[in-house]
């Protein structure tokens, strides 16, 4: 492992609140949906939280909020000490496509965060460490292949270097893995849990699969339609590091049971 | 050991494996070379036959024969640098400077309407407006205009080949899919940045596609201008043969002109293959 890839990105310690959001509201004004009703939520430093709940609940604008994508009617969100108005460039996002660029080699495709931000001799510098990441997720060697050459997984891979090149606090992950298959998925999750832990990265995870969600998270929030708003918000304490055998143990299928009567209730209004 | 032989034997008979019979039509199994010179050999031998059994005047349809002789005549003329050659010439530059206006102004106009609520809302409408009027109806506008030398004919090739490759770029910038804006936007890139580092090289596809139909277009127009406004190009030397019944050169000018076409294209097509490596066309179109 290279040090400067593992370093402390906010230098905040493990433990301390970096995201808050306070009272969080959004009212779509188009049609008058309340999409998310008074949320309150904070994430810590170091910390995996996974939302799960049912299509309409409410956590894809959650998200879009939490990334300064679009802002919220009501409410504060601060992330690192600064309220989110736009977005930022510690916050790295990761969505259901890998969208790579295929005029763009891998590596190209990595640094272009940074291309973006600080012109082209910027990107040019962070190539050796876009070549560290890559070697992180297990793509050595494929530095230089244009995507169409790449597998879901391994354009997954990439573009998991792309969101961390920046360094973010927080990654904000939108059903990264949902298009891979069950195999490639639980790879990748383990994966993802590897990179978590060794970079103390803070993450935060959309995902339909409540398994999912219980192997890889410290905190699970549970949405509710119509109002979109917070049901409740499960403590994972399985120990870490997690592996795919937990998910045949008691304690996993309890959790696991606990949220899946939630959301069927939620189902229910 | 008997048994066993008799055993091997009983199942060689009954486990057959499954044999498919994947039957290709004979009209599909033809190799293309073969195919190819099948048709071009029907077409010049219905032709001959057309011509020579006399069902059609020499006048209305030379020969194949006499055809093929024009065309050694005019070919020689060319290679030997006489008067076709410069008019030759100077269609070829009225094709140069009407594809690359039409170039200049499409991408422009396709970027503004493409990229713009206000070209999408105030220019898109007078574009289709025009677009589907005849734009040949304009020839004798622009010589009124620009008189009866090169730039008239310029001008209708320009106008001619500049609507498709508006609707092409304008059609590029639209592709992007709603991930790669979200993408751009976290990334926090600039408007600019967005369309210059992902909206355009996505649409590029869609931009030399109407490049293309472009390409035949601003052949259309420059022998239409030469030959509703004049001048000394090569579509001129075609209306005077025809108008001296010298079928046979109306028909060899033509196959000349086809080759400039057909270089055209092939160049904006090369240049396609080497700009957008990555993209591979799925139909067979075009590849020659």
């Amino acid at each position: 492992m290279n040090a400067e890839v593992a370093t402390d990105y906010s230098g905040a310690p493990v433990g301390a609140p970096v995201y808050e959001l306070t009272n969080v509201s959004k009212t779509y004004a188009r049609n008058l949906v309340v999409a998310l009703e008074k949320v309150d939520l904070t994430l810590k430093k170091g910390s995996f939280t996974s939302v799960i709940g049912s299509s309409g609940c409410g956590k894809s604008t959650l998200l879009k909020v939490m990334a300064g994508l679009i802002p919220p009617t009501q409410g504060r969100v601060v992330l690192q000490g600064k309220p989110v108005t736009g977005p930022r460039r510690d916050i790295g996002m990761m969505f259901q496509q890998a969208t790579l660029f295929p005029w763009k080699t891998a590596v190209e495709n990595i640094v272009l965060p940074i291309e973006i931000r600080d012109g082209k001799a910027a990107a040019r510098k962070a190539m050796d460490k876009a070549h560290e990441l890559l070697d992180i997720v297990g793509l050595k060697g494929f530095e230089n292949v244009y995507p169409n050459e790449l597998s879901g997984g391994m354009a997954q891979r990439a573009s998991i270097c792309r969101m961390l090149i920046t360094e973010p606090a927080v990654l904000l992950l939108d059903e990264p893995f949902s298009a891979l298959d069950e195999l490639s998925r639980d790879m990748m999750n383990m994966e993802l849990q590897r990179i978590c832990m060794e970079q103390n990265a803070t993450a935060f995870l959309v995902t339909h699969s409540i398994q999912e969600a219980v192997i890889l998270s410290d905190d699970i929030v549970v949405m509710k339609p119509r109002p979109g708003r917070i049901a409740e918000i499960v403590k994972v304490d399985l120990p870490r590091p997690r592996t795919l055998d937990m998910m045949t143990t008691p304690k996993f299928g309890e959790i696991v049971d606990h949220i899946r009567g939630m959301l069927d209730k939620g189902e229910d209004m | 050991m008997t048994e066993l032989q008799t055993n091997q034997s009983a199942d060689v008979e009954t486990v057959q494996d499954t044999v498919w019979v994947q039957e290709i039509a004979f009209i599909d199994s033809v190799p293309r070379s073969i195919a190819m010179t099948f048709v071009f050999v029907m077409f010049i031998g219905t032709w001959q036959l057309v011509t020579s059994f006399g069902l059609v005047s020499p006048i209305i349809l030379p020969t194949p024969l006499e055809t093929l002789n024009d065309m050694i005549f005019v070919g020689k003329n060319l290679l030997t640098g006489g008067y076709m050659l410069t008019s030759l010439w100077i269609t070829i530059k009225e094709v140069i400077y009407g594809f690359a206006l039409a170039i200049a102004i499409g991408f422009s106009l396709g970027v503004l309407v493409g990229e713009t609520a206000f070209g999408e809302k105030a220019v898109m409408p007078y574009l289709v407006a025009i677009d589907t009027m005849p734009k040949v109806a304009f020839a004798p506008l622009f010589v009124a205009w620009l008189g009866f030398g090169i730039e008239s004919k310029v001008a209708l090739a320009a106008f001619i080949a500049t609507f498709p490759i508006v609707v092409g770029t304008a059609a590029g910038l639209h592709a992007a899919d709603e991930n790669a804006r979200m993408l751009f936007k976290t990334m926090g890139a600039t408007r600019m940045q967005t369309l210059i580092k992902m909206k355009l090289p996505t649409g590029l596809p869609q931009i030399f596609t109407g490049v293309k139909i472009g390409a035949v277009g601003v052949m259309a127009g420059a022998i239409t201008g030469e030959f509703l406004g004049g001048g000394k190009g090569f579509g001129e030397l075609i209306r005077v043969a025809a108008s001296q019944l010298n079928t046979p050169r109306v028909f060899s000018l033509i196959l000349y002109l086809s080759l400039v076409g057909l270089a055209l294209y092939l160049i904006v097509q090369w240049t396609q293959r080497k700009v957008v490596f990555w993209h591979k066309e799925r139909v067979g179109a075009g590849d020659y």
